[in-house]
């Protein structure tokens, strides 16, 4: 039998001495680890309840002006905090254009960061998938294939993170508190993320017993507070993860870019911050000529893994729309439909 | 109101329960968790099984180790078709009407991915679950076929329940050679699979050769003699149990294998035994709605009238079956067409076998139907309302019938004024909304057959006033046993509540098949009809009785109203029930019922619901993100027993129509035929997001023919309709037309892209 020791640590360093042997794994809100374990893609020997850990599930303003989220963070109340919705906006619309209620009330910060892919070929143990074991190859590649990846794929994985609320996180450059058995480390999200190789699947780089204690939203980040958006294309109005999104904040002065920051979701195996597209904006005037020269710069690069070319365009059409809308302003509430296409109440803050 | 003799019941008030919206009788036992379901039931001593699944679509299985599911904790059986017994019937043969070929053990072969190849029986449903996943299995595979291009073709003897795979009447070339242009269109609708809330399950528990069984069914009348036949005992020893079901669509009429192996399983065990089906086995043994690939062609006249319609339907069934969805017979009756011509070709997918899924035939039908007239009202250069009109059948088309009562003129007209069908602009792309969404609106006509079923029902009335009323009809979630209630209260003159009622169990009298949407007329036929057989009798001991007010008006009218029996002419001539029978010394007097359809109307008339779907859609200019924000519908089907259950179920109906424009499709994998959105995150539904606004009307019809009490369905008729009126809505929004249900936003970007260029 599949069976599994299950611990509950009190401390973040029990629970990395808990974490730390083979074959551990951490369970926070549970709504993808279990799911995966049913599944029988996977099989931990233990699981580390970390759900009672006191220490991560606190959101605190730091002395420097940035915001420490701990890990444990439900994505509900992160979403209807205060200081989210006046600071980060894109992260609140983020958070609440995933899932289903039921399941963000469930699901933290960390766990969110941890989404293992979507394919229906990793979600099946039958099928060949190097995510199950390196080396396996890949049946989507010549499979159902439609909402595959578009950007740095290679041929050992094509699917794509499933995330909302890591892209704006890292268009905003959010970092990421880690520790674990070799001490603490704080690296940013860009760098948390490992793309597919030529022989490696994608991943985190996280190493055994490394925790994620917390994700903090750089200060620097709050000047996008103005005009922040998220925008996410899918298949049904809501419960429907993203065939592509895209979070565009805009720092405008006198008429100019002067600072913006675009990342795109539903294209690759990670949040794809795109910096050339951002390098395109700064210092050009808002409008549809600039934002369209930023999405085929985000593009440049794009190519189908399968029978999915329609999402370069759409990722494109996609971004420009999260441009506008960013350059309209935040709306002054939260809008009805959070995230969507159809979201109400355009009126900026 | 129970009439004595009953006359002409269907232009009087049947009595003071029906026609009102009475809220459902099982809602608090529903919200409170007291309603049991099947596998709610845990007799004592109960043994769980799950069963291990195929994970290949066309092959062998050439090696089963079940050591590993043997020697798990709690494990206490493992059935393989080494130690299976045989049925006493052929799983191939079919004995009962709406019998599917079953797997059950009986065999090596592999016909689709999910197919039961072993089953666990264990202590704990943990163990079994366990003890499936350590089953090991090796194949010998062979490549799946699915697909239209992929797949065997045949040629089907019939096709949906029992009807001709061709028909053809008028001159179609003649009047293709008088027609000034003609529409052609050709789309594909997708596998998909009912997923009622609640997946099939049984409960199953052996006294000797006496057999009881909790298990979710729309037709129990049919289960009990066909789980006899399976199990060689009589059909008098099987008890069957189905109180309530958490949805069936079709699907629960059918007795199907990993439900007849956990009998089975019983049986072998001398256990009570429950095997319920996990959500991701509900993709390949249950059934589901055959895809199709269709051409639909209309040619029209220089007046704009349709002269010859064409129906040509590729429907998917399994390896091992026959069963086809009767989709190019939906437009038979549908609109005015001197010729007609339509024909069933069929391919064989390795995939389980299709059946009847709510409005089979007609929706998948209807939803190519309602485009391609919406294309000839465009040809034509009218507004597809008033192309529709223009276009009306005043009888069946198919075989000169009048329509025993069609108020879909009131429909249209109702549904149209609803929606504010004013100042629609011929011309695709033509309306914005104030948000700059593209807004289209589209129509579609709905229809449904109204078929009725011997059912049969028993009333009790007794001395102290209190009744009964039973069949062993099936609520499935549409209401039967709020709506059925009220009509056995109205058979026996008597207030709902003052009433006891029971359904949804094999003692009872076979209430028939809750399907085809002709419950409601055919169980409650006879439940109204069994109440009027015990006013009968009373009415009889009454008139007789020289102490009783009505001795004597043996030949007048009596009316049975509120536990009174009084004079139709004279209303204070009357006394209540209980003093009749307490001066007879009579205890109870038990009636009988059957509901009735008339031979000769069903000789004379086309017997049809009907009703206009009116939707609007909202379409992102760029993005192709597609919402409903409005779905009106009116609707005739006779006489409404409860408004407000009638319009749950229309609206239910409508949804699906938005499901099936918008969102469902069964995805496998063609090489390995294994299901890859077998849950409910991957296999889309609408969630109350994508719903923001629908409405069902309810146009009141008097059909004097379609039965005595003039009832007719409203199960499957919102689904029909509203999935065209959704595509051309989509068509009007942006002027594209996708190849292929559900509407997909890449479909909609090509389509837009090659408009443009």
């Amino acid at each position: 039998m599949n069976t599994f020791d299950y611990e509950r640590p009190e401390t973040v360093a029990d629970a990395i001495k808990a974490g730390s042997k083979p074959g551990a794994s951490y369970y926070a809100g549970g709504t993808n680890l279990l799911d995966l374990m049913k599944a029988g893609v996977r099989t931990p020997d233990s699981l580390v309840d970390i759900t009672r850990l006191d220490e991560l599930q606190r959101i605190e303003p730091q002395k420097d002006g940035s915001l420490r989220i701990g890990a444990m963070v439900r994505n509900s109340d992160l979403a209807r905090n205060d200081l989210i919705q006046k600071d980060f906006p894109a992260v609140a619309e983020a958070l609440l254009a995933g899932a289903s209620g039921q399941l963000r009330n469930a699901a933290t910060v960390g766990g969110n960061l941890m989404q293992q892919p979507r394919c229906a070929y990793f979600y099946d143990a039958h099928s060949a998938c190097n995510l199950h074991k390196a080396g396996q190859g890949c049946d989507a590649l010549e499979g159902v294939n439609g909402k595959h990846a578009v950007l740095g794929w290679t041929k050992t994985c094509i699917a794509v993170h499933p995330s909302d609320f890591c892209v704006p996180l890292a268009a905003l450059g959010a970092l990421v508190e880690v520790d674990g058995p070799d001490g603490s480390r704080q690296i940013s999200i860009d760098e948390f993320y490992r793309l597919p190789d030529a022989s490696t699947p994608p991943g985190s780089t996280l190493k055994q017993g490394e925790i994620i204690t917390a994700v903090t939203l750089p200060s620097d980040a709050k000047r996008f507070a103005a005009r922040a958006r998220y925008i996410k294309l899918r298949d049904r109005t809501s419960y429907a993860f993203a065939i592509v999104s895209a979070a565009a904040m805009l720092h405008i002065g006198d008429g100019r870019i002067k600072d913006a920051r675009i990342a795109l979701g539903g294209v690759a195996a990670k949040p794809w911050r795109a910096r050339e597209a951002e390098d395109a904006l700064n210092g050009a005037e808002a409008g549809e000529a600039a934002f369209r020269k930023a999405a085929d710069a985000a593009l440049a690069d794009a190519k189908p893994s399968g029978d999915n070319a329609h999402k370069i365009e759409l990722a494109k059409r996609i971004l420009i729309r999260a441009l506008k809308a960013a350059a309209d302003g935040t709306p002054a509430t939260m809008p009805d439909l959070p995230g969507s296409v159809f979201a109400t109440g355009k009126e900026a803050r | 109101m129970a009439d004595t003799p009953m006359v002409a019941a269907h232009h009087v008030r049947l009595g003071s329960n029906s026609g009102q919206s009475m809220t459902r009788k099982d809602g608090l036992a529903k919200v409170t968790g007291k309603a049991n379901y099947a596998a709610d039931n845990r007799p004592e001593g109960l043994l769980h099984a799950v069963f291990a699944g195929a994970s290949i679509a066309r092959g062998r299985v050439t090696l089963l180790d079940t050591k590993a599911a043997l020697a798990h904790p709690g494990v206490v059986h493992v059935m393989t078709p080494e130690n299976t017994p045989a049925l006493s019937q052929d799983p191939d043969e079919k004995t009962t009407p709406f019998t599917a070929r079953i797997d059950v053990l009986q065999h090596n072969d592999v016909r689709y991915a999910g197919q039961p190849i072993a089953v666990v029986v264990a202590e704990t449903l943990e163990a079994a679950i366990e003890g499936a996943r350590l089953i090991k299995a090796e194949y010998d595979e062979q490549p799946a076929r699915i697909g239209f291009d992929d797949g065997e073709a045949f040629t089907p003897e019939a096709v949906g329940i029992s009807t001709p795979p061709k028909f053809a009447t008028g001159d179609l070339e003649a009047q293709r050679k008088q027609a000034a242009s003609s529409v052609s269109v050709v789309v594909e609708t997708p596998l998909q699979y009912h997923n009622a809330m609640e997946p099939h399950a049984v409960v199953a528990a052996w006294d000797g050769d006496k057999l009881t069984v909790d298990m979710p069914n729309q037709a129990i009348g049919l289960a009990k003699p066909g789980i006899a036949n399976y199990f060689g005992i009589p059909a008098e020893n099987v008890t069957l149990r189905s109180p309530y079901l958490g949805g069936g669509f079709g699907s629960k009429a059918v007795l199907f294998g990993p439900q007849m192996l956990g009998i089975l399983a019983a049986r072998e065990l001398k256990r009570p035994v429950k095997l319920a089906l996990k959500r991701d086995q509900m993709f390949g043994p249950v059934q589901h709605r055959s895809a199709t690939r269709q051409t639909v062609r209309y040619d029209i006249d220089a007046d704009n009238r349709l002269l010859a319609f064409e129906h040509q339907a590729n429907v998917s069934t399994s390896s091992f079956d026959n069963w086809l969805d009767g989709a190019a017979n939906a437009g038979l009756s549908l609109y005015a067409t001197p010729a007609i011509s339509v024909a069933h070709s069929g391919t064989r997918f390795d995939t389980g076998t299709p059946g009847a899924m709510r409005a089979p035939g007609i929706a998948t039908g209807s939803a190519v139907i309602e485009c391609a007239i919406d294309m000839a009202a465009e040809k034509a250069g009218m507004d597809p309302l008033e192309f529709r009109l223009h276009n009306y059948a005043e009888k069946d088309h198919s075989n000169g019938k009048p329509y025993s009562a069609k108020a879909l003129r009131e429909c249209y007209e109702t549904a149209a004024n609803a929606f504010g069908w004013t100042d629609r602009p011929p011309k695709p792309g033509q309306m914005r909304d104030e948000d700059g969404l593209l807004t289209g609106w589209g129509m579609g006509t709905s229809i449904f057959h109204a078929p009725f079923f011997p059912a049969k029902a028993r009333a009790v009335l007794r001395k102290d006033g209190t009744a009964r009323a039973e069949t062993s009809g099936a609520d499935m979630g549409q209401g039967a046993w709020t709506a059925l209630w009220q009509m056995a209260a109205d058979g026996l003159g008597m207030a709902a509540d003052d009433i006891d009622f029971d359904i949804g169990h094999s003692d009872l009298p076979d209430g028939s098949v809750a399907g085809g949407s002709a419950h409601t007329a055919s169980a409650g036929g006879a439940l109204f009809a069994a109440g009027n057989d015990v006013i009968r009798q009373l009415a009889e001991i009454a008139t007789k009785d020289s102490d009783s007010p009505l001795f004597g008006a043996g030949n007048e009218r009596l009316i049975g109203e509120n536990g009174r029996l009084f004079k139709a002419s004279d209303p204070s001539v009357g006394e209540p029930y209980t003093a009749i029978l307490e001066r007879a010394g009579i205890d109870e007097i038990e009636g009988q019922g059957r509901g009735n359809r008339d031979k000769a109307s069903t000789e004379t008339y086309a017997m049809f619901s009907h009703g206009a779907v009116f939707a609007e859609v909202k379409v992102d200019p760029d993005l192709y993100q597609v919402r409903v924000t409005r779905l009106i519908g009116a609707f005739a089907a006779g006489r409404i027993i409860n408004p407000r259950l009638a319009k749950s179920q229309l609206t239910g109906g409508m949804i699906w129509g938005m499901s099936f424009a918008l969102h469902e499709e069964g995805v496998h994998d063609k090489r390995t035929g294994r299901p890859l959105n077998n849950d409910f995150a991957g296999y889309h539904i609408p969630v109350l997001a994508d719903v923001p606004h629908v409405e069902a009307l309810l146009v009141d019809e008097d059909d004097p023919h379609v039965n005595d009490l003039g009832v007719k369905g409203v199960g499957e008729l919102g689904i029909t309709g509203t999935v065209g009126a959704i595509a051309n809505a989509v068509w009007h929004a942006i002027g594209v037309r996708t190849p292929r249900y559900p509407i997909k936003i890449e479909d909609l970007l090509k389509g837009a892209e090659a408009l443009k260029a």
